[in-house]
């Protein structure tokens, strides 16, 4: 499994055309996968994401690894 | 281009909570870029919903059940083509493709195509035969029994362990959690389809689908993979989704390739968390959730009607994953005046 591969669009609709299943995700993991498809580390999607939203960076990187987390548990994430 | 008229008589009508296949092939066929079909549909059942569907079956018919015996079976398909001018029978039933089979060559000779499996292809493909199958063709199944008596219980329970399925020859399969549930089953299973009864093992996984068509040279013409997204208390699908599965798909063709299975089939398998794909049914014949093919891109119920009708068809090279099917059930209206039709000629 790919996060390219994953189709995903603005409302935060993401659908896995492996499985056939869908999630869908709020505006902040709908950030992060769009930074995870650009191939960007951890490091760099929370300084991304400090900028996208008004949030810490102590926040925004809880927000990540819970968020790669759930990808994990889905079976998301390449392996 | 102007497309060529045929006439296709096609069963398995009763598009009911666990459906035939026959409304979807006939809804395939229907939007065939080659053919303009004119549908002589055969029903076993007077209620059998497709008989009055005017839209999609152009005329029906009553027929025998196959277990009335060969003979009296062909003779009424006869004397319909002798009426319609058949030129073409899709049969979508388990319980009717062996008299088919069987007699394809007297069905033939008559001038009706068909596109069927041999007979080979087909018995050795039975539930019963599965664990042979898979050797044969270095496929992975789950362990499996096959049971002739309640007696044979004993043997299964030192060989696979509770819970397991337990299945019926042609259609149906339950969980037993223990002895007496898998006896209750098996009774109730010998009763509507007759022995042998199989114990299946069961895989812990997701049930994924193929359907698939093989032009009898070992090529596969048309597959699709689906995952069922919604399935009913009996297991059939009632929602489905396209998927990306290349490994199915490799399954597929393997498969095809090897048997050089020529028709419509269905394959049921599993896949296990870590990926591994247990086979767990093929199905010789065209799936009731056929339209989801034809709605990805693949119309396997026209492609069927080529070949058999000697055209000449290239293989499907793509379909659309995302494509959904959501089922419904619809209240036909009629009026009894179509029923007695139906009941006193055995025809609509």
């Amino acid at each position: 499994m790919k996060i390219k591969d994953l189709a995903i669009n603005e409302s935060g609709f993401v659908f896995n055309p492996y499985t056939g299943e869908s999630f869908s995700v709020n505006s902040t993991g709908y950030e992060i996968l769009k930074l995870l498809r650009k191939d960007l580390s951890q490091e760099e999607i929370v300084n991304e994401l400090t900028g996208i939203f008004d949030i810490s960076k102590d926040q925004a990187e809880k927000d990540v690894i819970d968020f790669l987390n759930m990808l994990e548990k889905y079976d998301l994430l390449e392996k | 281009m102007e497309k060529k008229k045929i006439t296709i008589g096609v069963t398995g009508l009763n598009n009911i909570d666990s459906p035939g296949p026959g409304i979807p092939v006939i809804r395939g066929l229907k939007e065939s870029d080659t053919f303009d079909v004119r549908i002589v549909g055969l029903a076993y059942e007077n209620l059998e919903p497709g008989i009055y569907m005017k839209d999609l079956v152009d005329k029906a018919y009553l027929v025998p059940y196959p277990s009335s015996g060969a003979d009296e079976y062909l003779n009424r398909i006869f004397e319909i083509h002798a009426k319609e001018n058949l030129d073409l029978i899709i049969p979508n039933f388990d319980a009717e493709l062996y008299t088919f089979i069987k007699n394809s060559k007297k069905i033939n000779e008559k001038g009706i195509a068909t596109f069927l499996p041999s007979l080979d292809q087909f018995e050795e493909r039975h539930k019963a035969n599965l664990p042979a199958f898979a050797k044969k063709y270095e496929i992975t199944v789950p362990k499996s029994v096959t049971v002739l008596s309640a007696k044979d219980f004993l043997k299964v329970e030192e060989e696979i362990s509770y819970p397991f399925f337990v299945k019926g020859k042609f259609y149906e399969a339950y969980k037993a959690y223990n002895r007496d549930q898998a006896l209750f089953y098996f009774a109730k299973l010998e009763a509507k389809w007759g022995l042998p009864v199989v114990v299946q093992e069961m895989v812990s996984g997701t049930e994924v689908n193929v359907v698939a068509l093989g032009d009898g040279e070992g090529n596969t013409v048309a597959a699709v993979p689906m995952r069922k997204t919604y399935i009913t208390d009996k297991g059939k699908a009632w929602g489905g989704i396209t998927i990306k599965d290349e490994k199915m798909l490799e399954i597929t063709r393997d498969i095809i390739a090897k048997t050089k299975w020529r028709g419509g089939m269905e394959l049921e398998m599993i896949k296990t968390k870590d990926e591994k794909y247990y086979l767990i049914e093929i199905n010789p014949r065209i799936p009731a959730w056929v339209y989801l093919a034809v709605g990805a891109g693949q119309n396997i119920p026209d492609a069927l009607a080529k070949l058999a009708m000697g055209y000449e068809v290239k293989p499907f090279e793509d379909y659309k994953v995302g494509t959904m099917f959501i089922r419904y059930s619809y209240d036909l209206i009629g009026d009894v005046s179509q029923f007695a039709q139906i009941n006193i000629y055995g025809e609509l």
